[in-house]
């Protein structure tokens, strides 16, 4: 079985409030000296699920898929050292600021390329812009089956089975292969790899491609490609306007608390 | 495709009643109407599409078009994505609205690259300048505010929950609703299993008072404190991420970007840090109280009321004082 994550480089999502900083010109996020970017959270759990579905099989490659600039290598070391086999790094500047069309478009030309391919993994969202459509593009776009925030993927007889969480229930679905699967964190924690492992994925093999690469053209791709078109960033200001509650003890603040929300006639 | 023309909305419903999020979308649609021009037509699935149009002329459609197969009762990504590819084609809008929930995030994506756009998820807020559309949307976990365009046409958006308001709802209305056959698609995605989720008491969107706690409760059973007080108060439970990834309750009480959108008149948070994660759950809660030992934590700046104390020591005097109130 062939299955391929697609993992993205993303500004630190645990980065705190008061280190959160946008330039609104550029429409970027400035970096917080003190918050390296991380691989989405989302898209380590994917890598997890291709692990776990390789460990049940007891064969399987995978490949580790990034569109990204030269930091997305990080994320590529990430999916290496927790086991996968080898990686495609999508690296050009024409690939960058793409919108869920460009960026999958971009990745979908990648997974042909690669060939052969039975699964793709993706986190159900990334931590950064949180469109979560890049796996749904991607299946589209190729023409196959997918399904989309799921908590557990196996692969039997076959065929994918996927369990989608929804609001209050779950959904156990089957598509044959190839197809798209997106998983969310309910799938549980990624494994941490080993110091061994981290070593080992330095020698792994990383392919790097460009648009010319993929036969695609610059105006296909990223921000010339894309059918959105970003307008504005910004950090919606927030006015603080709390009242804290005083008191000695714990007891009085409590008092003192039912009191006020009684009167507000909020209980 | 040209002459794109006012928006479709797909609209759904259960057990007869239309979705308070599809009544969001309508209002949402009349609202961007009165710049992009054009009428508001609600597109319904399945048996029970024509009634769910006319309920939705009454909350702002100006018309209807009801796909009535029953194939369509339940919601599966090949012939729901092809039925509004049919539509969307026959209607030709400038703009289509579609709910974000568990089916809009999986139908939209594939449906707006099917009929050559891209889809907006998840937004908040629309407004019209100079005739052009533009949405806006949280991202960086509710961090920060992006506006887009759509530079192919037509618009796909994702509406979340709670966050437009409604018409109010008008039986005076009225309107064409007309029904829409599509042709049957094969279907290769096979439904093995079902299982409800069982979750105790009301629906946290439905809940008024809400007791919600996070990582620094440090424990599973920490939650009894909060189902204590929670009781009495008569509200419901519910959850950072945190606590639940860390097993401590069921992901059903979760609340934020990933989770449930609530909109209670009073939501405690205990010991809830007030990642941007989290707040994007609750930003349509009327009063927010915060109990949490660290004075800077970000959650207050989005209080009405703060406590700085330890929630072991706070919370079981509080829900005392409370039973002392009644």
């Amino acid at each position: 079985m062939n299955i391929v994550c697609c993992v993205k480089q993303v500004p630190d999502p645990e980065t705190p409030a008061r280190a959160f900083k946008v330039d609104e010109a550029a429409k970027q996020v400035v970096p917080a000296p003190g918050n390296p970017p991380v691989i989405s959270q989302f898209d380590q759990i994917a890598v997890e699920a291709a692990l776990r579905i390789r460990d049940a099989l007891g064969e399987g490659t995978i490949t580790i898929l990034s569109l990204g600039p030269d930091s997305a290598r990080d994320a590529i070391k990430v999916g290496l050292a927790m086991g996968a086999d080898e990686a495609v790094h999508l690296n050009d500047p024409a690939f960058l600021d793409g919108d869920g069309y460009s960026t999958g478009l971009t990745l979908s030309k990648a997974i042909e390329k690669i060939g052969n391919v039975d699964l793709i993994l993706t986190g159900r969202q990334a931590t950064d812009w949180d469109f979560g459509v890049t796996g749904l593009t991607i299946a589209e776009l190729l023409g196959i089956p997918s399904i989309s925030i799921t908590k557990r993927v196996t692969a039997s007889g076959g065929k994918i089975q996927a369990e989608r969480v929804l609001a209050d229930s779950y959904e156990t679905v089957e598509v044959p292969t190839p197809c798209v699967v997106s998983v969310s964190n309910e799938l549980g924690e990624p494994r941490y790899p080993k110091l061994p492992q981290i070593m080992q994925a330095a020698r792994k093999q990383v392919t790097v491609w460009t648009a010319a690469d993929l036969g695609l053209s610059p105006d296909q791709v990223g921000k010339v490609g894309a059918r959105l078109s970003l307008e504005a960033l910004y950090i919606p200001q927030v006015e603080s306007k709390v009242e804290f509650i005083e008191g000695d003890s714990p007891a009085e603040q409590a008092t003192t608390l039912a009191r006020k929300l009684r009167e507000a006639k909020l209980i | 495709m040209a002459n794109e023309s006012g928006i479709l909305v797909l609209v759904t419903g259960t057990n007869g009643q239309l979705s308070s999020l599809s009544t969001e979308q309508l209002g949402a649609a009349r609202r961007i109407a009165e710049g992009l021009g054009g009428n508001v037509t609600a597109v319904a699935f399945g048996t029970g599409a024509p009634d769910y149009g006319r309920q939705a002329l009454a909350y702002g459609a100006d018309d209807a078009i009801a796909v009535e197969d029953p194939s369509l009762d339940e919601y599966r990504n090949e012939n729901w994505t092809a039925a509004m590819t049919a539509v969307a084609q026959e209607r030709n809008p400038a703009l289509v609205l579609i709910g974000q929930t568990a089916t809009g995030r999986d139908l939209a994506p594939r449906f707006a690259i099917r009929i050559g756009t891209a889809a907006a998820m998840d937004c908040v807020d629309f407004e019209v300048s100079n005739g052009t559309l533009l949405m806006t949307r949280p991202c960086f976990g509710g961090a920060a505010m992006a506006k887009y365009t759509s530079k192919t046409l037509p618009a796909v958006a994702t509406v979340r929950p709670k966050a437009q308001e409604p018409l109010a709802q008008d039986t005076s209305r009225t309107g064409e609703v007309r029904t829409m056959t599509v042709d049957a698609v094969g279907v290769v995605s096979q439904i093995l299993n079902r299982e409800q989720v069982q979750s105790e008491g009301m629906r946290l969107e439905d809940a008024k008072v809400i007791v919600s706690g996070g990582r620094g409760l440090g424990s599973a059973e920490a939650f009894a404190e909060l189902e204590t007080l929670a009781k009495t108060l008569g509200g419901a439970v519910g959850a950072s991420r945190a606590a639940v990834d860390l097993g401590w309750i069921p992901l059903t009480s979760q609340i934020g970007l990933t989770g449930k959108v609530v909109t209670p008149d009073l939501y405690i948070a205990v010991a809830i840090s007030g990642a941007s994660q989290h707040l994007a759950g609750i930003t349509g809660a009327r009063s927010v109280v915060a109990i949490n030992k660290d004075a800077e934590a970000d959650i207050f700046k989005h209080s009405r009321f703060g406590v700085v104390a330890d929630w072991k020591t706070f919370i079981p005097a509080f829900t005392e004082e409370v039973r002392k109130l009644e």
